[in-house]
């Protein structure tokens, strides 16, 4: 608590997250100068708020060196994470390079790459058979004010010459604008968009004006097309939230396409494991 | 920082003006803004790469054909229309908090090393917020930084423009009055700071509400153009008499070309089952 100086005494604004961001608060943040403790306050937040990328010790990037990167695929989001685990991580020849340690309000990462499904986190894959492919799998929350690090961070370490760009999320079929209702939309379904670079076949249709695509994948987009590298992201518009079956088939499309296609060996068994991958995460519910 | 779309180095603005929104109550700059790059038929020429603002991605808002509608636009980008000596920074997304400070004087650097002649700020104030004085007629405002306050001080009074009142800081306690801009997001801190650093800018505001703010967006557009004469859809000068706000009148404002990227501006369609 703190006095003003007409004697009433008032509660201090929480600086602690975004879910307090009164328009009040900014104002009075803008009025005024910033104070050394202000300063403090906020250097303290941002040390506690950095993100901080591992590599394993034998991954060449822990010298401090670029390493050569022919594709980077990212999966964000449970269902994409899940769609990457059972169609293409199982097909095996992967092993884990690296992880990303964040705090933030809704969730934090650790820094073991030993994680469960149910776990929010964000882990580095290298193909074994070529070391030059990347794949991200990130189950976490990266907050607005992170966004920009992780991609400092996470494409600082990359060569990215003749790099390949392919981003998958999902999001919910009611942030789909369209004239007609959202609710007769055949969910779930597939958008995409890309960079200038990108040259290839789109495996779905592009996301139409006035919609657009935020957070994470928006800034590995928006990235790749300040830094002219070919890039594409596959939206899936879904009104699951949680984990489910239809909305990771609904990616299977996208395994067809050419940065995909070499990646995947064997999807005989892809089916089943996803299924587990599914149960597995019901479980934590006692009701259901 | 300023990121050319083919990577080539920066483009030679000297002398030019920049044209950027505040991102304010009602996005009235940041639509003003859109009507200026649409009608204008401005050309993107590069990105502001910055970490300040929320990430977005989506296609062309500007687009007009089938083949330009996939280019990709991102949070911060800057157009130009070298004949018109006018370059445009199109703010689309948020600002992270605790940014603003970093953001401005980014900004005020790069407009410096590029020698750019001035800043038009476009932007919006809460309208519920007014005064007394402001209350009464027309709801569009100006304001100068020192290092314009001659030159362009006397083109708005040829215009009969009305400079933003300044407001008591404590009333009733001391005389000291300040520029009150509730609502204007970066924009008394972005002037402020072009005050003390000599920049020369121009602040044109409108207050209004949130809600349907295209017809503020409109009006504000109007009010650059009776001053600038970016496009040729101004045809009668407002005389002095004349209430500032019956200039805007809508068959004016049509004539501001609609970028594309506003329709369903309200959200999506309605179920069928409703009716």
């Amino acid at each position: 608590m703190m006095a003003t100086f007409f004697g009433e005494v008032v509660a201090p604004p929480s600086r602690a997250g975004d879910d307090d961001d009164d328009d009040e608060e900014e104002a009075a943040a803008l009025e005024r100068e910033e104070t050394p403790e202000d300063r403090e306050i906020r250097q303290q937040l941002e040390k506690k708020r950095e993100v901080h990328i591992l590599w394993n010790s034998t991954s060449t990037a822990s010298n401090n060196e670029q390493f050569p990167c022919s594709k980077f695929v990212l999966a964000v989001g449970h269902n994409a994470v899940a769609f990457l685990s059972s169609f293409v991580l199982s097909s095996g020849g992967w092993e884990v390079v690296g992880s990303v340690k964040l705090w933030n309000e809704w969730c934090r990462t650790s820094n073991t790459t030993k994680v469960l499904p149910t776990d929010s986190f964000c882990l580095f894959y290298r193909l074994i058979s070529d070391p030059t492919v990347l794949l991200c799998q990130c189950s976490c929350y990266v907050a607005e004010d992170q966004q920009f690090q992780w991609l400092e961070k996470v494409f600082g370490c990359m060569q990215k010459t003749d790099l390949q760009v392919l981003v998958l999320s999902t999001c919910s079929v009611t942030e789909y604008k369209t004239t007609e209702s959202t609710l007769t939309l055949p969910s779930p379904f597939l958008k995409a968009l890309k960079t200038s670079m990108f040259k290839d076949k789109v495996c779905s249709s592009l996301l139409e004006q006035p919609n657009i695509a935020r957070d994470l994948p928006a800034a590995v987009l928006s990235y790749c097309q300040v830094w002219q590298i070919p890039a594409v992201l596959y939206q899936c518009y879904t009104d699951i939230i949680k984990l489910d079956l239809v909305t990771i088939e609904a990616f299977e499309p996208l395994l067809s396409s050419r940065i995909l296609k070499g990646l995947v060996k064997d999807i005989s068994r892809s089916t089943e494991i996803l299924r587990k991958v599914v149960t597995t995460n019901e479980i934590d519910n006692i009701y259901t | 920082m300023f990121v050319s779309c083919d990577g080539s180095a920066c483009p030679d603005f000297k002398g030019f003006m920049l044209l950027m929104p505040a991102v304010s109550v009602g996005n009235v700059g940041q639509l003003a803004v859109d009507l200026v790059i649409s009608t204008v038929g401005m050309s993107k020429v590069g990105y502001f790469y910055t970490d300040c603002l929320v990430p977005m991605v989506g296609n062309n808002p500007y687009a007009t054909t089938e083949e330009n509608t996939t280019e990709l636009c991102t949070n911060a980008e800057v157009y130009a229309a070298p004949s018109k000596q006018l370059a445009v920074l199109q703010i689309r997304s948020l600002f992270i908090k605790n940014k603003y400070r970093s953001f401005c004087q980014t900004l005020l650097s790069w407009v410096k090393s590029c020698s750019f002649a001035k800043i038009v700020l476009l932007s919006s104030s809460h309208a519920y917020q007014r005064n007394d004085q402001q209350l009464h007629g027309t709801s569009l405002r100006y304001l100068l930084s020192s290092a314009v306050e001659k030159a362009v001080g006397d083109q708005m009074q040829r215009l009969n423009r009305r400079e933003l009142e300044q407001t008591a800081a404590f009333p009733g306690v001391t005389d000291e009055k300040v520029f009150h801009i509730p609502g204007g997001g970066i924009t008394k801190l972005l002037f402020t700071e072009s005050c003390t650093k000599g920049i020369p800018m121009i602040v044109l505001l409108k207050f209004c509400s949130e809600g349907d703010n295209i017809p503020d967006a409109l009006a504000l557009a109007d009010y650059l153009n009776e001053w600038l004469q970016l496009t040729a859809n101004q045809v009668k000068v407002c005389q002095p008499t004349v209430n500032m706000e019956s200039c805007s009148s809508p068959a004016k404002s049509s004539r501001w070309k609609i970028p594309s990227s506003w329709k369903l501006l309200y959200g999506s369609g309605l179920p069928p089952a409703l009716f």
